[in-house]
């Protein structure tokens, strides 16, 4: 299987980049590992004139702390932040890194393009919008910083102009009563996520101070409950405070019937999910070491 | 028609420069324009992992890879393990130990394993099963794959 033709860029420079976009607009798509593009190309997907490769820009694939914030460049490759010692710092990251497909997508796909698909079963839609990330966005206009909430706007759309490129992911790092974990339901290693669920909690003398909960797979977008999140702050955290936040977050889900399972069967499977990874981030918030990775069928 | 892009590649060491369509697969550069045919396109959907090579030591699905992405760079493949006539010691073990049937995978298999015990040089049987998640096998049930895995790695650590 062939990609239709299409005229190949290979800018010099980020600006180089933005004023090929700029030219070709909507005929224009660029190229980071494409993990995803390429297999969408060789299927015809989309009508895409002009592929404008970035994936050897210099600069965007650091991975480096700046005033309290793990700053990820979007072309850091699942492996790189899976083997981060500072990604290290947020579990859930880490996790999510490793969890995806295989060693050789993980060596050549991207956290920017991993987002940037916006694909509801991606791990990085969800796994970035429970931590609450930023999204660095560079177009013909400059820059500007989004909230992961305001980036991903439905399935497969993000709020990207046809001019711009994510440049960088923005992670607040989290003190020492914080900690994370992600966890996803999967049927083999080179497939998407049936339920993925991601948890950051904040713990004092064993009480929640603060928590967020977010289901992938579960709606076109990832989801979160402010509902299920009060449930939890001010009390103990223990499998039954987190079952029963799991059962409101997951009535407020929307998770598809498709070839990975009924929804009956997701809404279970994520119930089950959030309570292992609260649990998962519970131990990390007593300081226990504890390993992770995913659920396979 | 769009215009032809001229690439460089290094293949199992030897540079090679063709002018190529931007379209072209990394996969079928090796076996249609090089003429090395070792790399094998099973799937052609990113699944498989029988047409995995390593491009600037990174392991790759060389069907889900362009040429051009590799331009410049170096790509090994399952021709470049034998050294002056001798057997790779993952090759000669996954002989012994019937890591093989049909032998489709086996290119990918290879590759992945190398890739693996690079990394990993004594590497557990859970660790093994993990770094060839991308590869699958229709044959053998994947048991003599991990023997012949832990053989060669044995092997490897004692020379
Ligand atoms: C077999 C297989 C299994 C997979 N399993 C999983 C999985 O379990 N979980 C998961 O989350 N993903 C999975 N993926 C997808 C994988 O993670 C991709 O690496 C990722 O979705 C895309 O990253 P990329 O760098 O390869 O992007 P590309 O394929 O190069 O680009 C993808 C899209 O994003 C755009 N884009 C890329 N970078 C940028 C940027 N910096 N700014 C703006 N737009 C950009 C491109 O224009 C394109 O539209 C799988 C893929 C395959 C082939
Ligand atoms: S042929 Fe490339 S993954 Fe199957
Ligand atoms: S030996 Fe036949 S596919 Fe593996």
């Amino acid at each position: 299987m062939y990609p239709a033709p299409f005229r190949y860029h290979r800018p010099e420079d980020l600006p180089a980049a933005i004023k090929l976009l700029s030219r070709f607009g909507d005929d224009a798509k660029v190229l980071a590992g494409g993990q995803s593009l390429i297999p969408m190309m060789k299927l015809r997907m989309g009508d895409i004139a002009e592929v404008i490769d970035i994936g050897r820009l210099s600069g965007l694939s650091n991975i480096e702390v700046r005033e309290s914030t793990l700053c990820i460049g979007a072309l850091a490759t699942h492996a790189k932040i899976a083997a981060s010692e500072l990604a290290a710092g947020i579990p859930a990251l880490v996790e999510a890194a490793a969890g995806i497909a295989d060693k050789q997508v993980r060596s050549m796909g991207t956290i920017g393009g991993g987002l940037s698909v916006a694909d509801a079963s991606g791990d990085w839609p969800t796994c970035l919008r429970g931590l609450n990330a930023s999204v660095v966005i560079v177009g013909a206009a400059g820059s500007r910083k989004v909230p992961i909430s305001d980036f991903v706007v439905d399935a497969y759309a993000t709020c990207l102009k046809s001019d711009e490129i994510v440049t960088e992911i923005q992670v607040p790092l989290p003190d020492a009563n914080t900690s994370s974990a992600y966890v996803a339901f999967k049927r083999a290693a080179a497939a998407f996520p049936t339920c993925s669920v991601g948890v950051q909690l904040t713990l004092e003398n064993n009480i929640c101070q603060q928590v967020s909960l977010v289901l992938g797979c579960a709606g076109p977008t990832a989801v979160v409950s402010a509902e299920a999140e009060a449930q939890l702050q001010g009390k103990e955290i223990n499998s039954e405070t987190l079952r029963a936040a799991a059962q409101t977050i997951v009535a407020a889900s929307d998770p598809p019937p498709d070839a990975r399972g009924s929804a009956v069967f997701k809404r279970a499977m994520l119930e089950t999910l959030v309570v292992e990874a609260g649990e998962r981030a519970l131990a990390r918030c007593r300081g226990e070491a504890v390993n992770g990775g995913h659920r396979y069928a | 028609m769009p215009e032809s892009v001229v690439v460089d590649v290094n293949v199992n060491g030897v540079a090679y420069q063709r002018e190529i369509e931007p379209r072209l697969l990394l996969v079928e550069f090796l076996r249609e324009e090089i003429g090395l045919t070792g790399t094998h396109i099973g799937c052609d959907t990113s699944y498989c992992g029988a047409c995995t090579v390593t491009l600037n030591g990174r392991l790759v699905k060389s069907c889900t890879c362009l040429a051009v992405q590799a331009d410049g760079g170096e790509v090994c493949t399952v021709e470049g393990l034998e050294q002056n006539g001798e057997l790779h010691p993952l090759q000669e073990a996954f002989s012994e130990h019937h890591g093989l049937q049909c032998g489709y995978c086996t290119p990918g298999m290879l590759m992945a394993s190398k890739s693996l015990l690079e990394e990993n040089p004594s590497p557990s049987r859970e660790e093994i099963r993990k770094g060839i998640a991308g590869n699958l096998c229709r044959c053998t049930g994947y048991v003599n794959i991990i023997k012949a895995i832990d053989a060669a790695a044995v092997k490897m650590q004692g020379v």
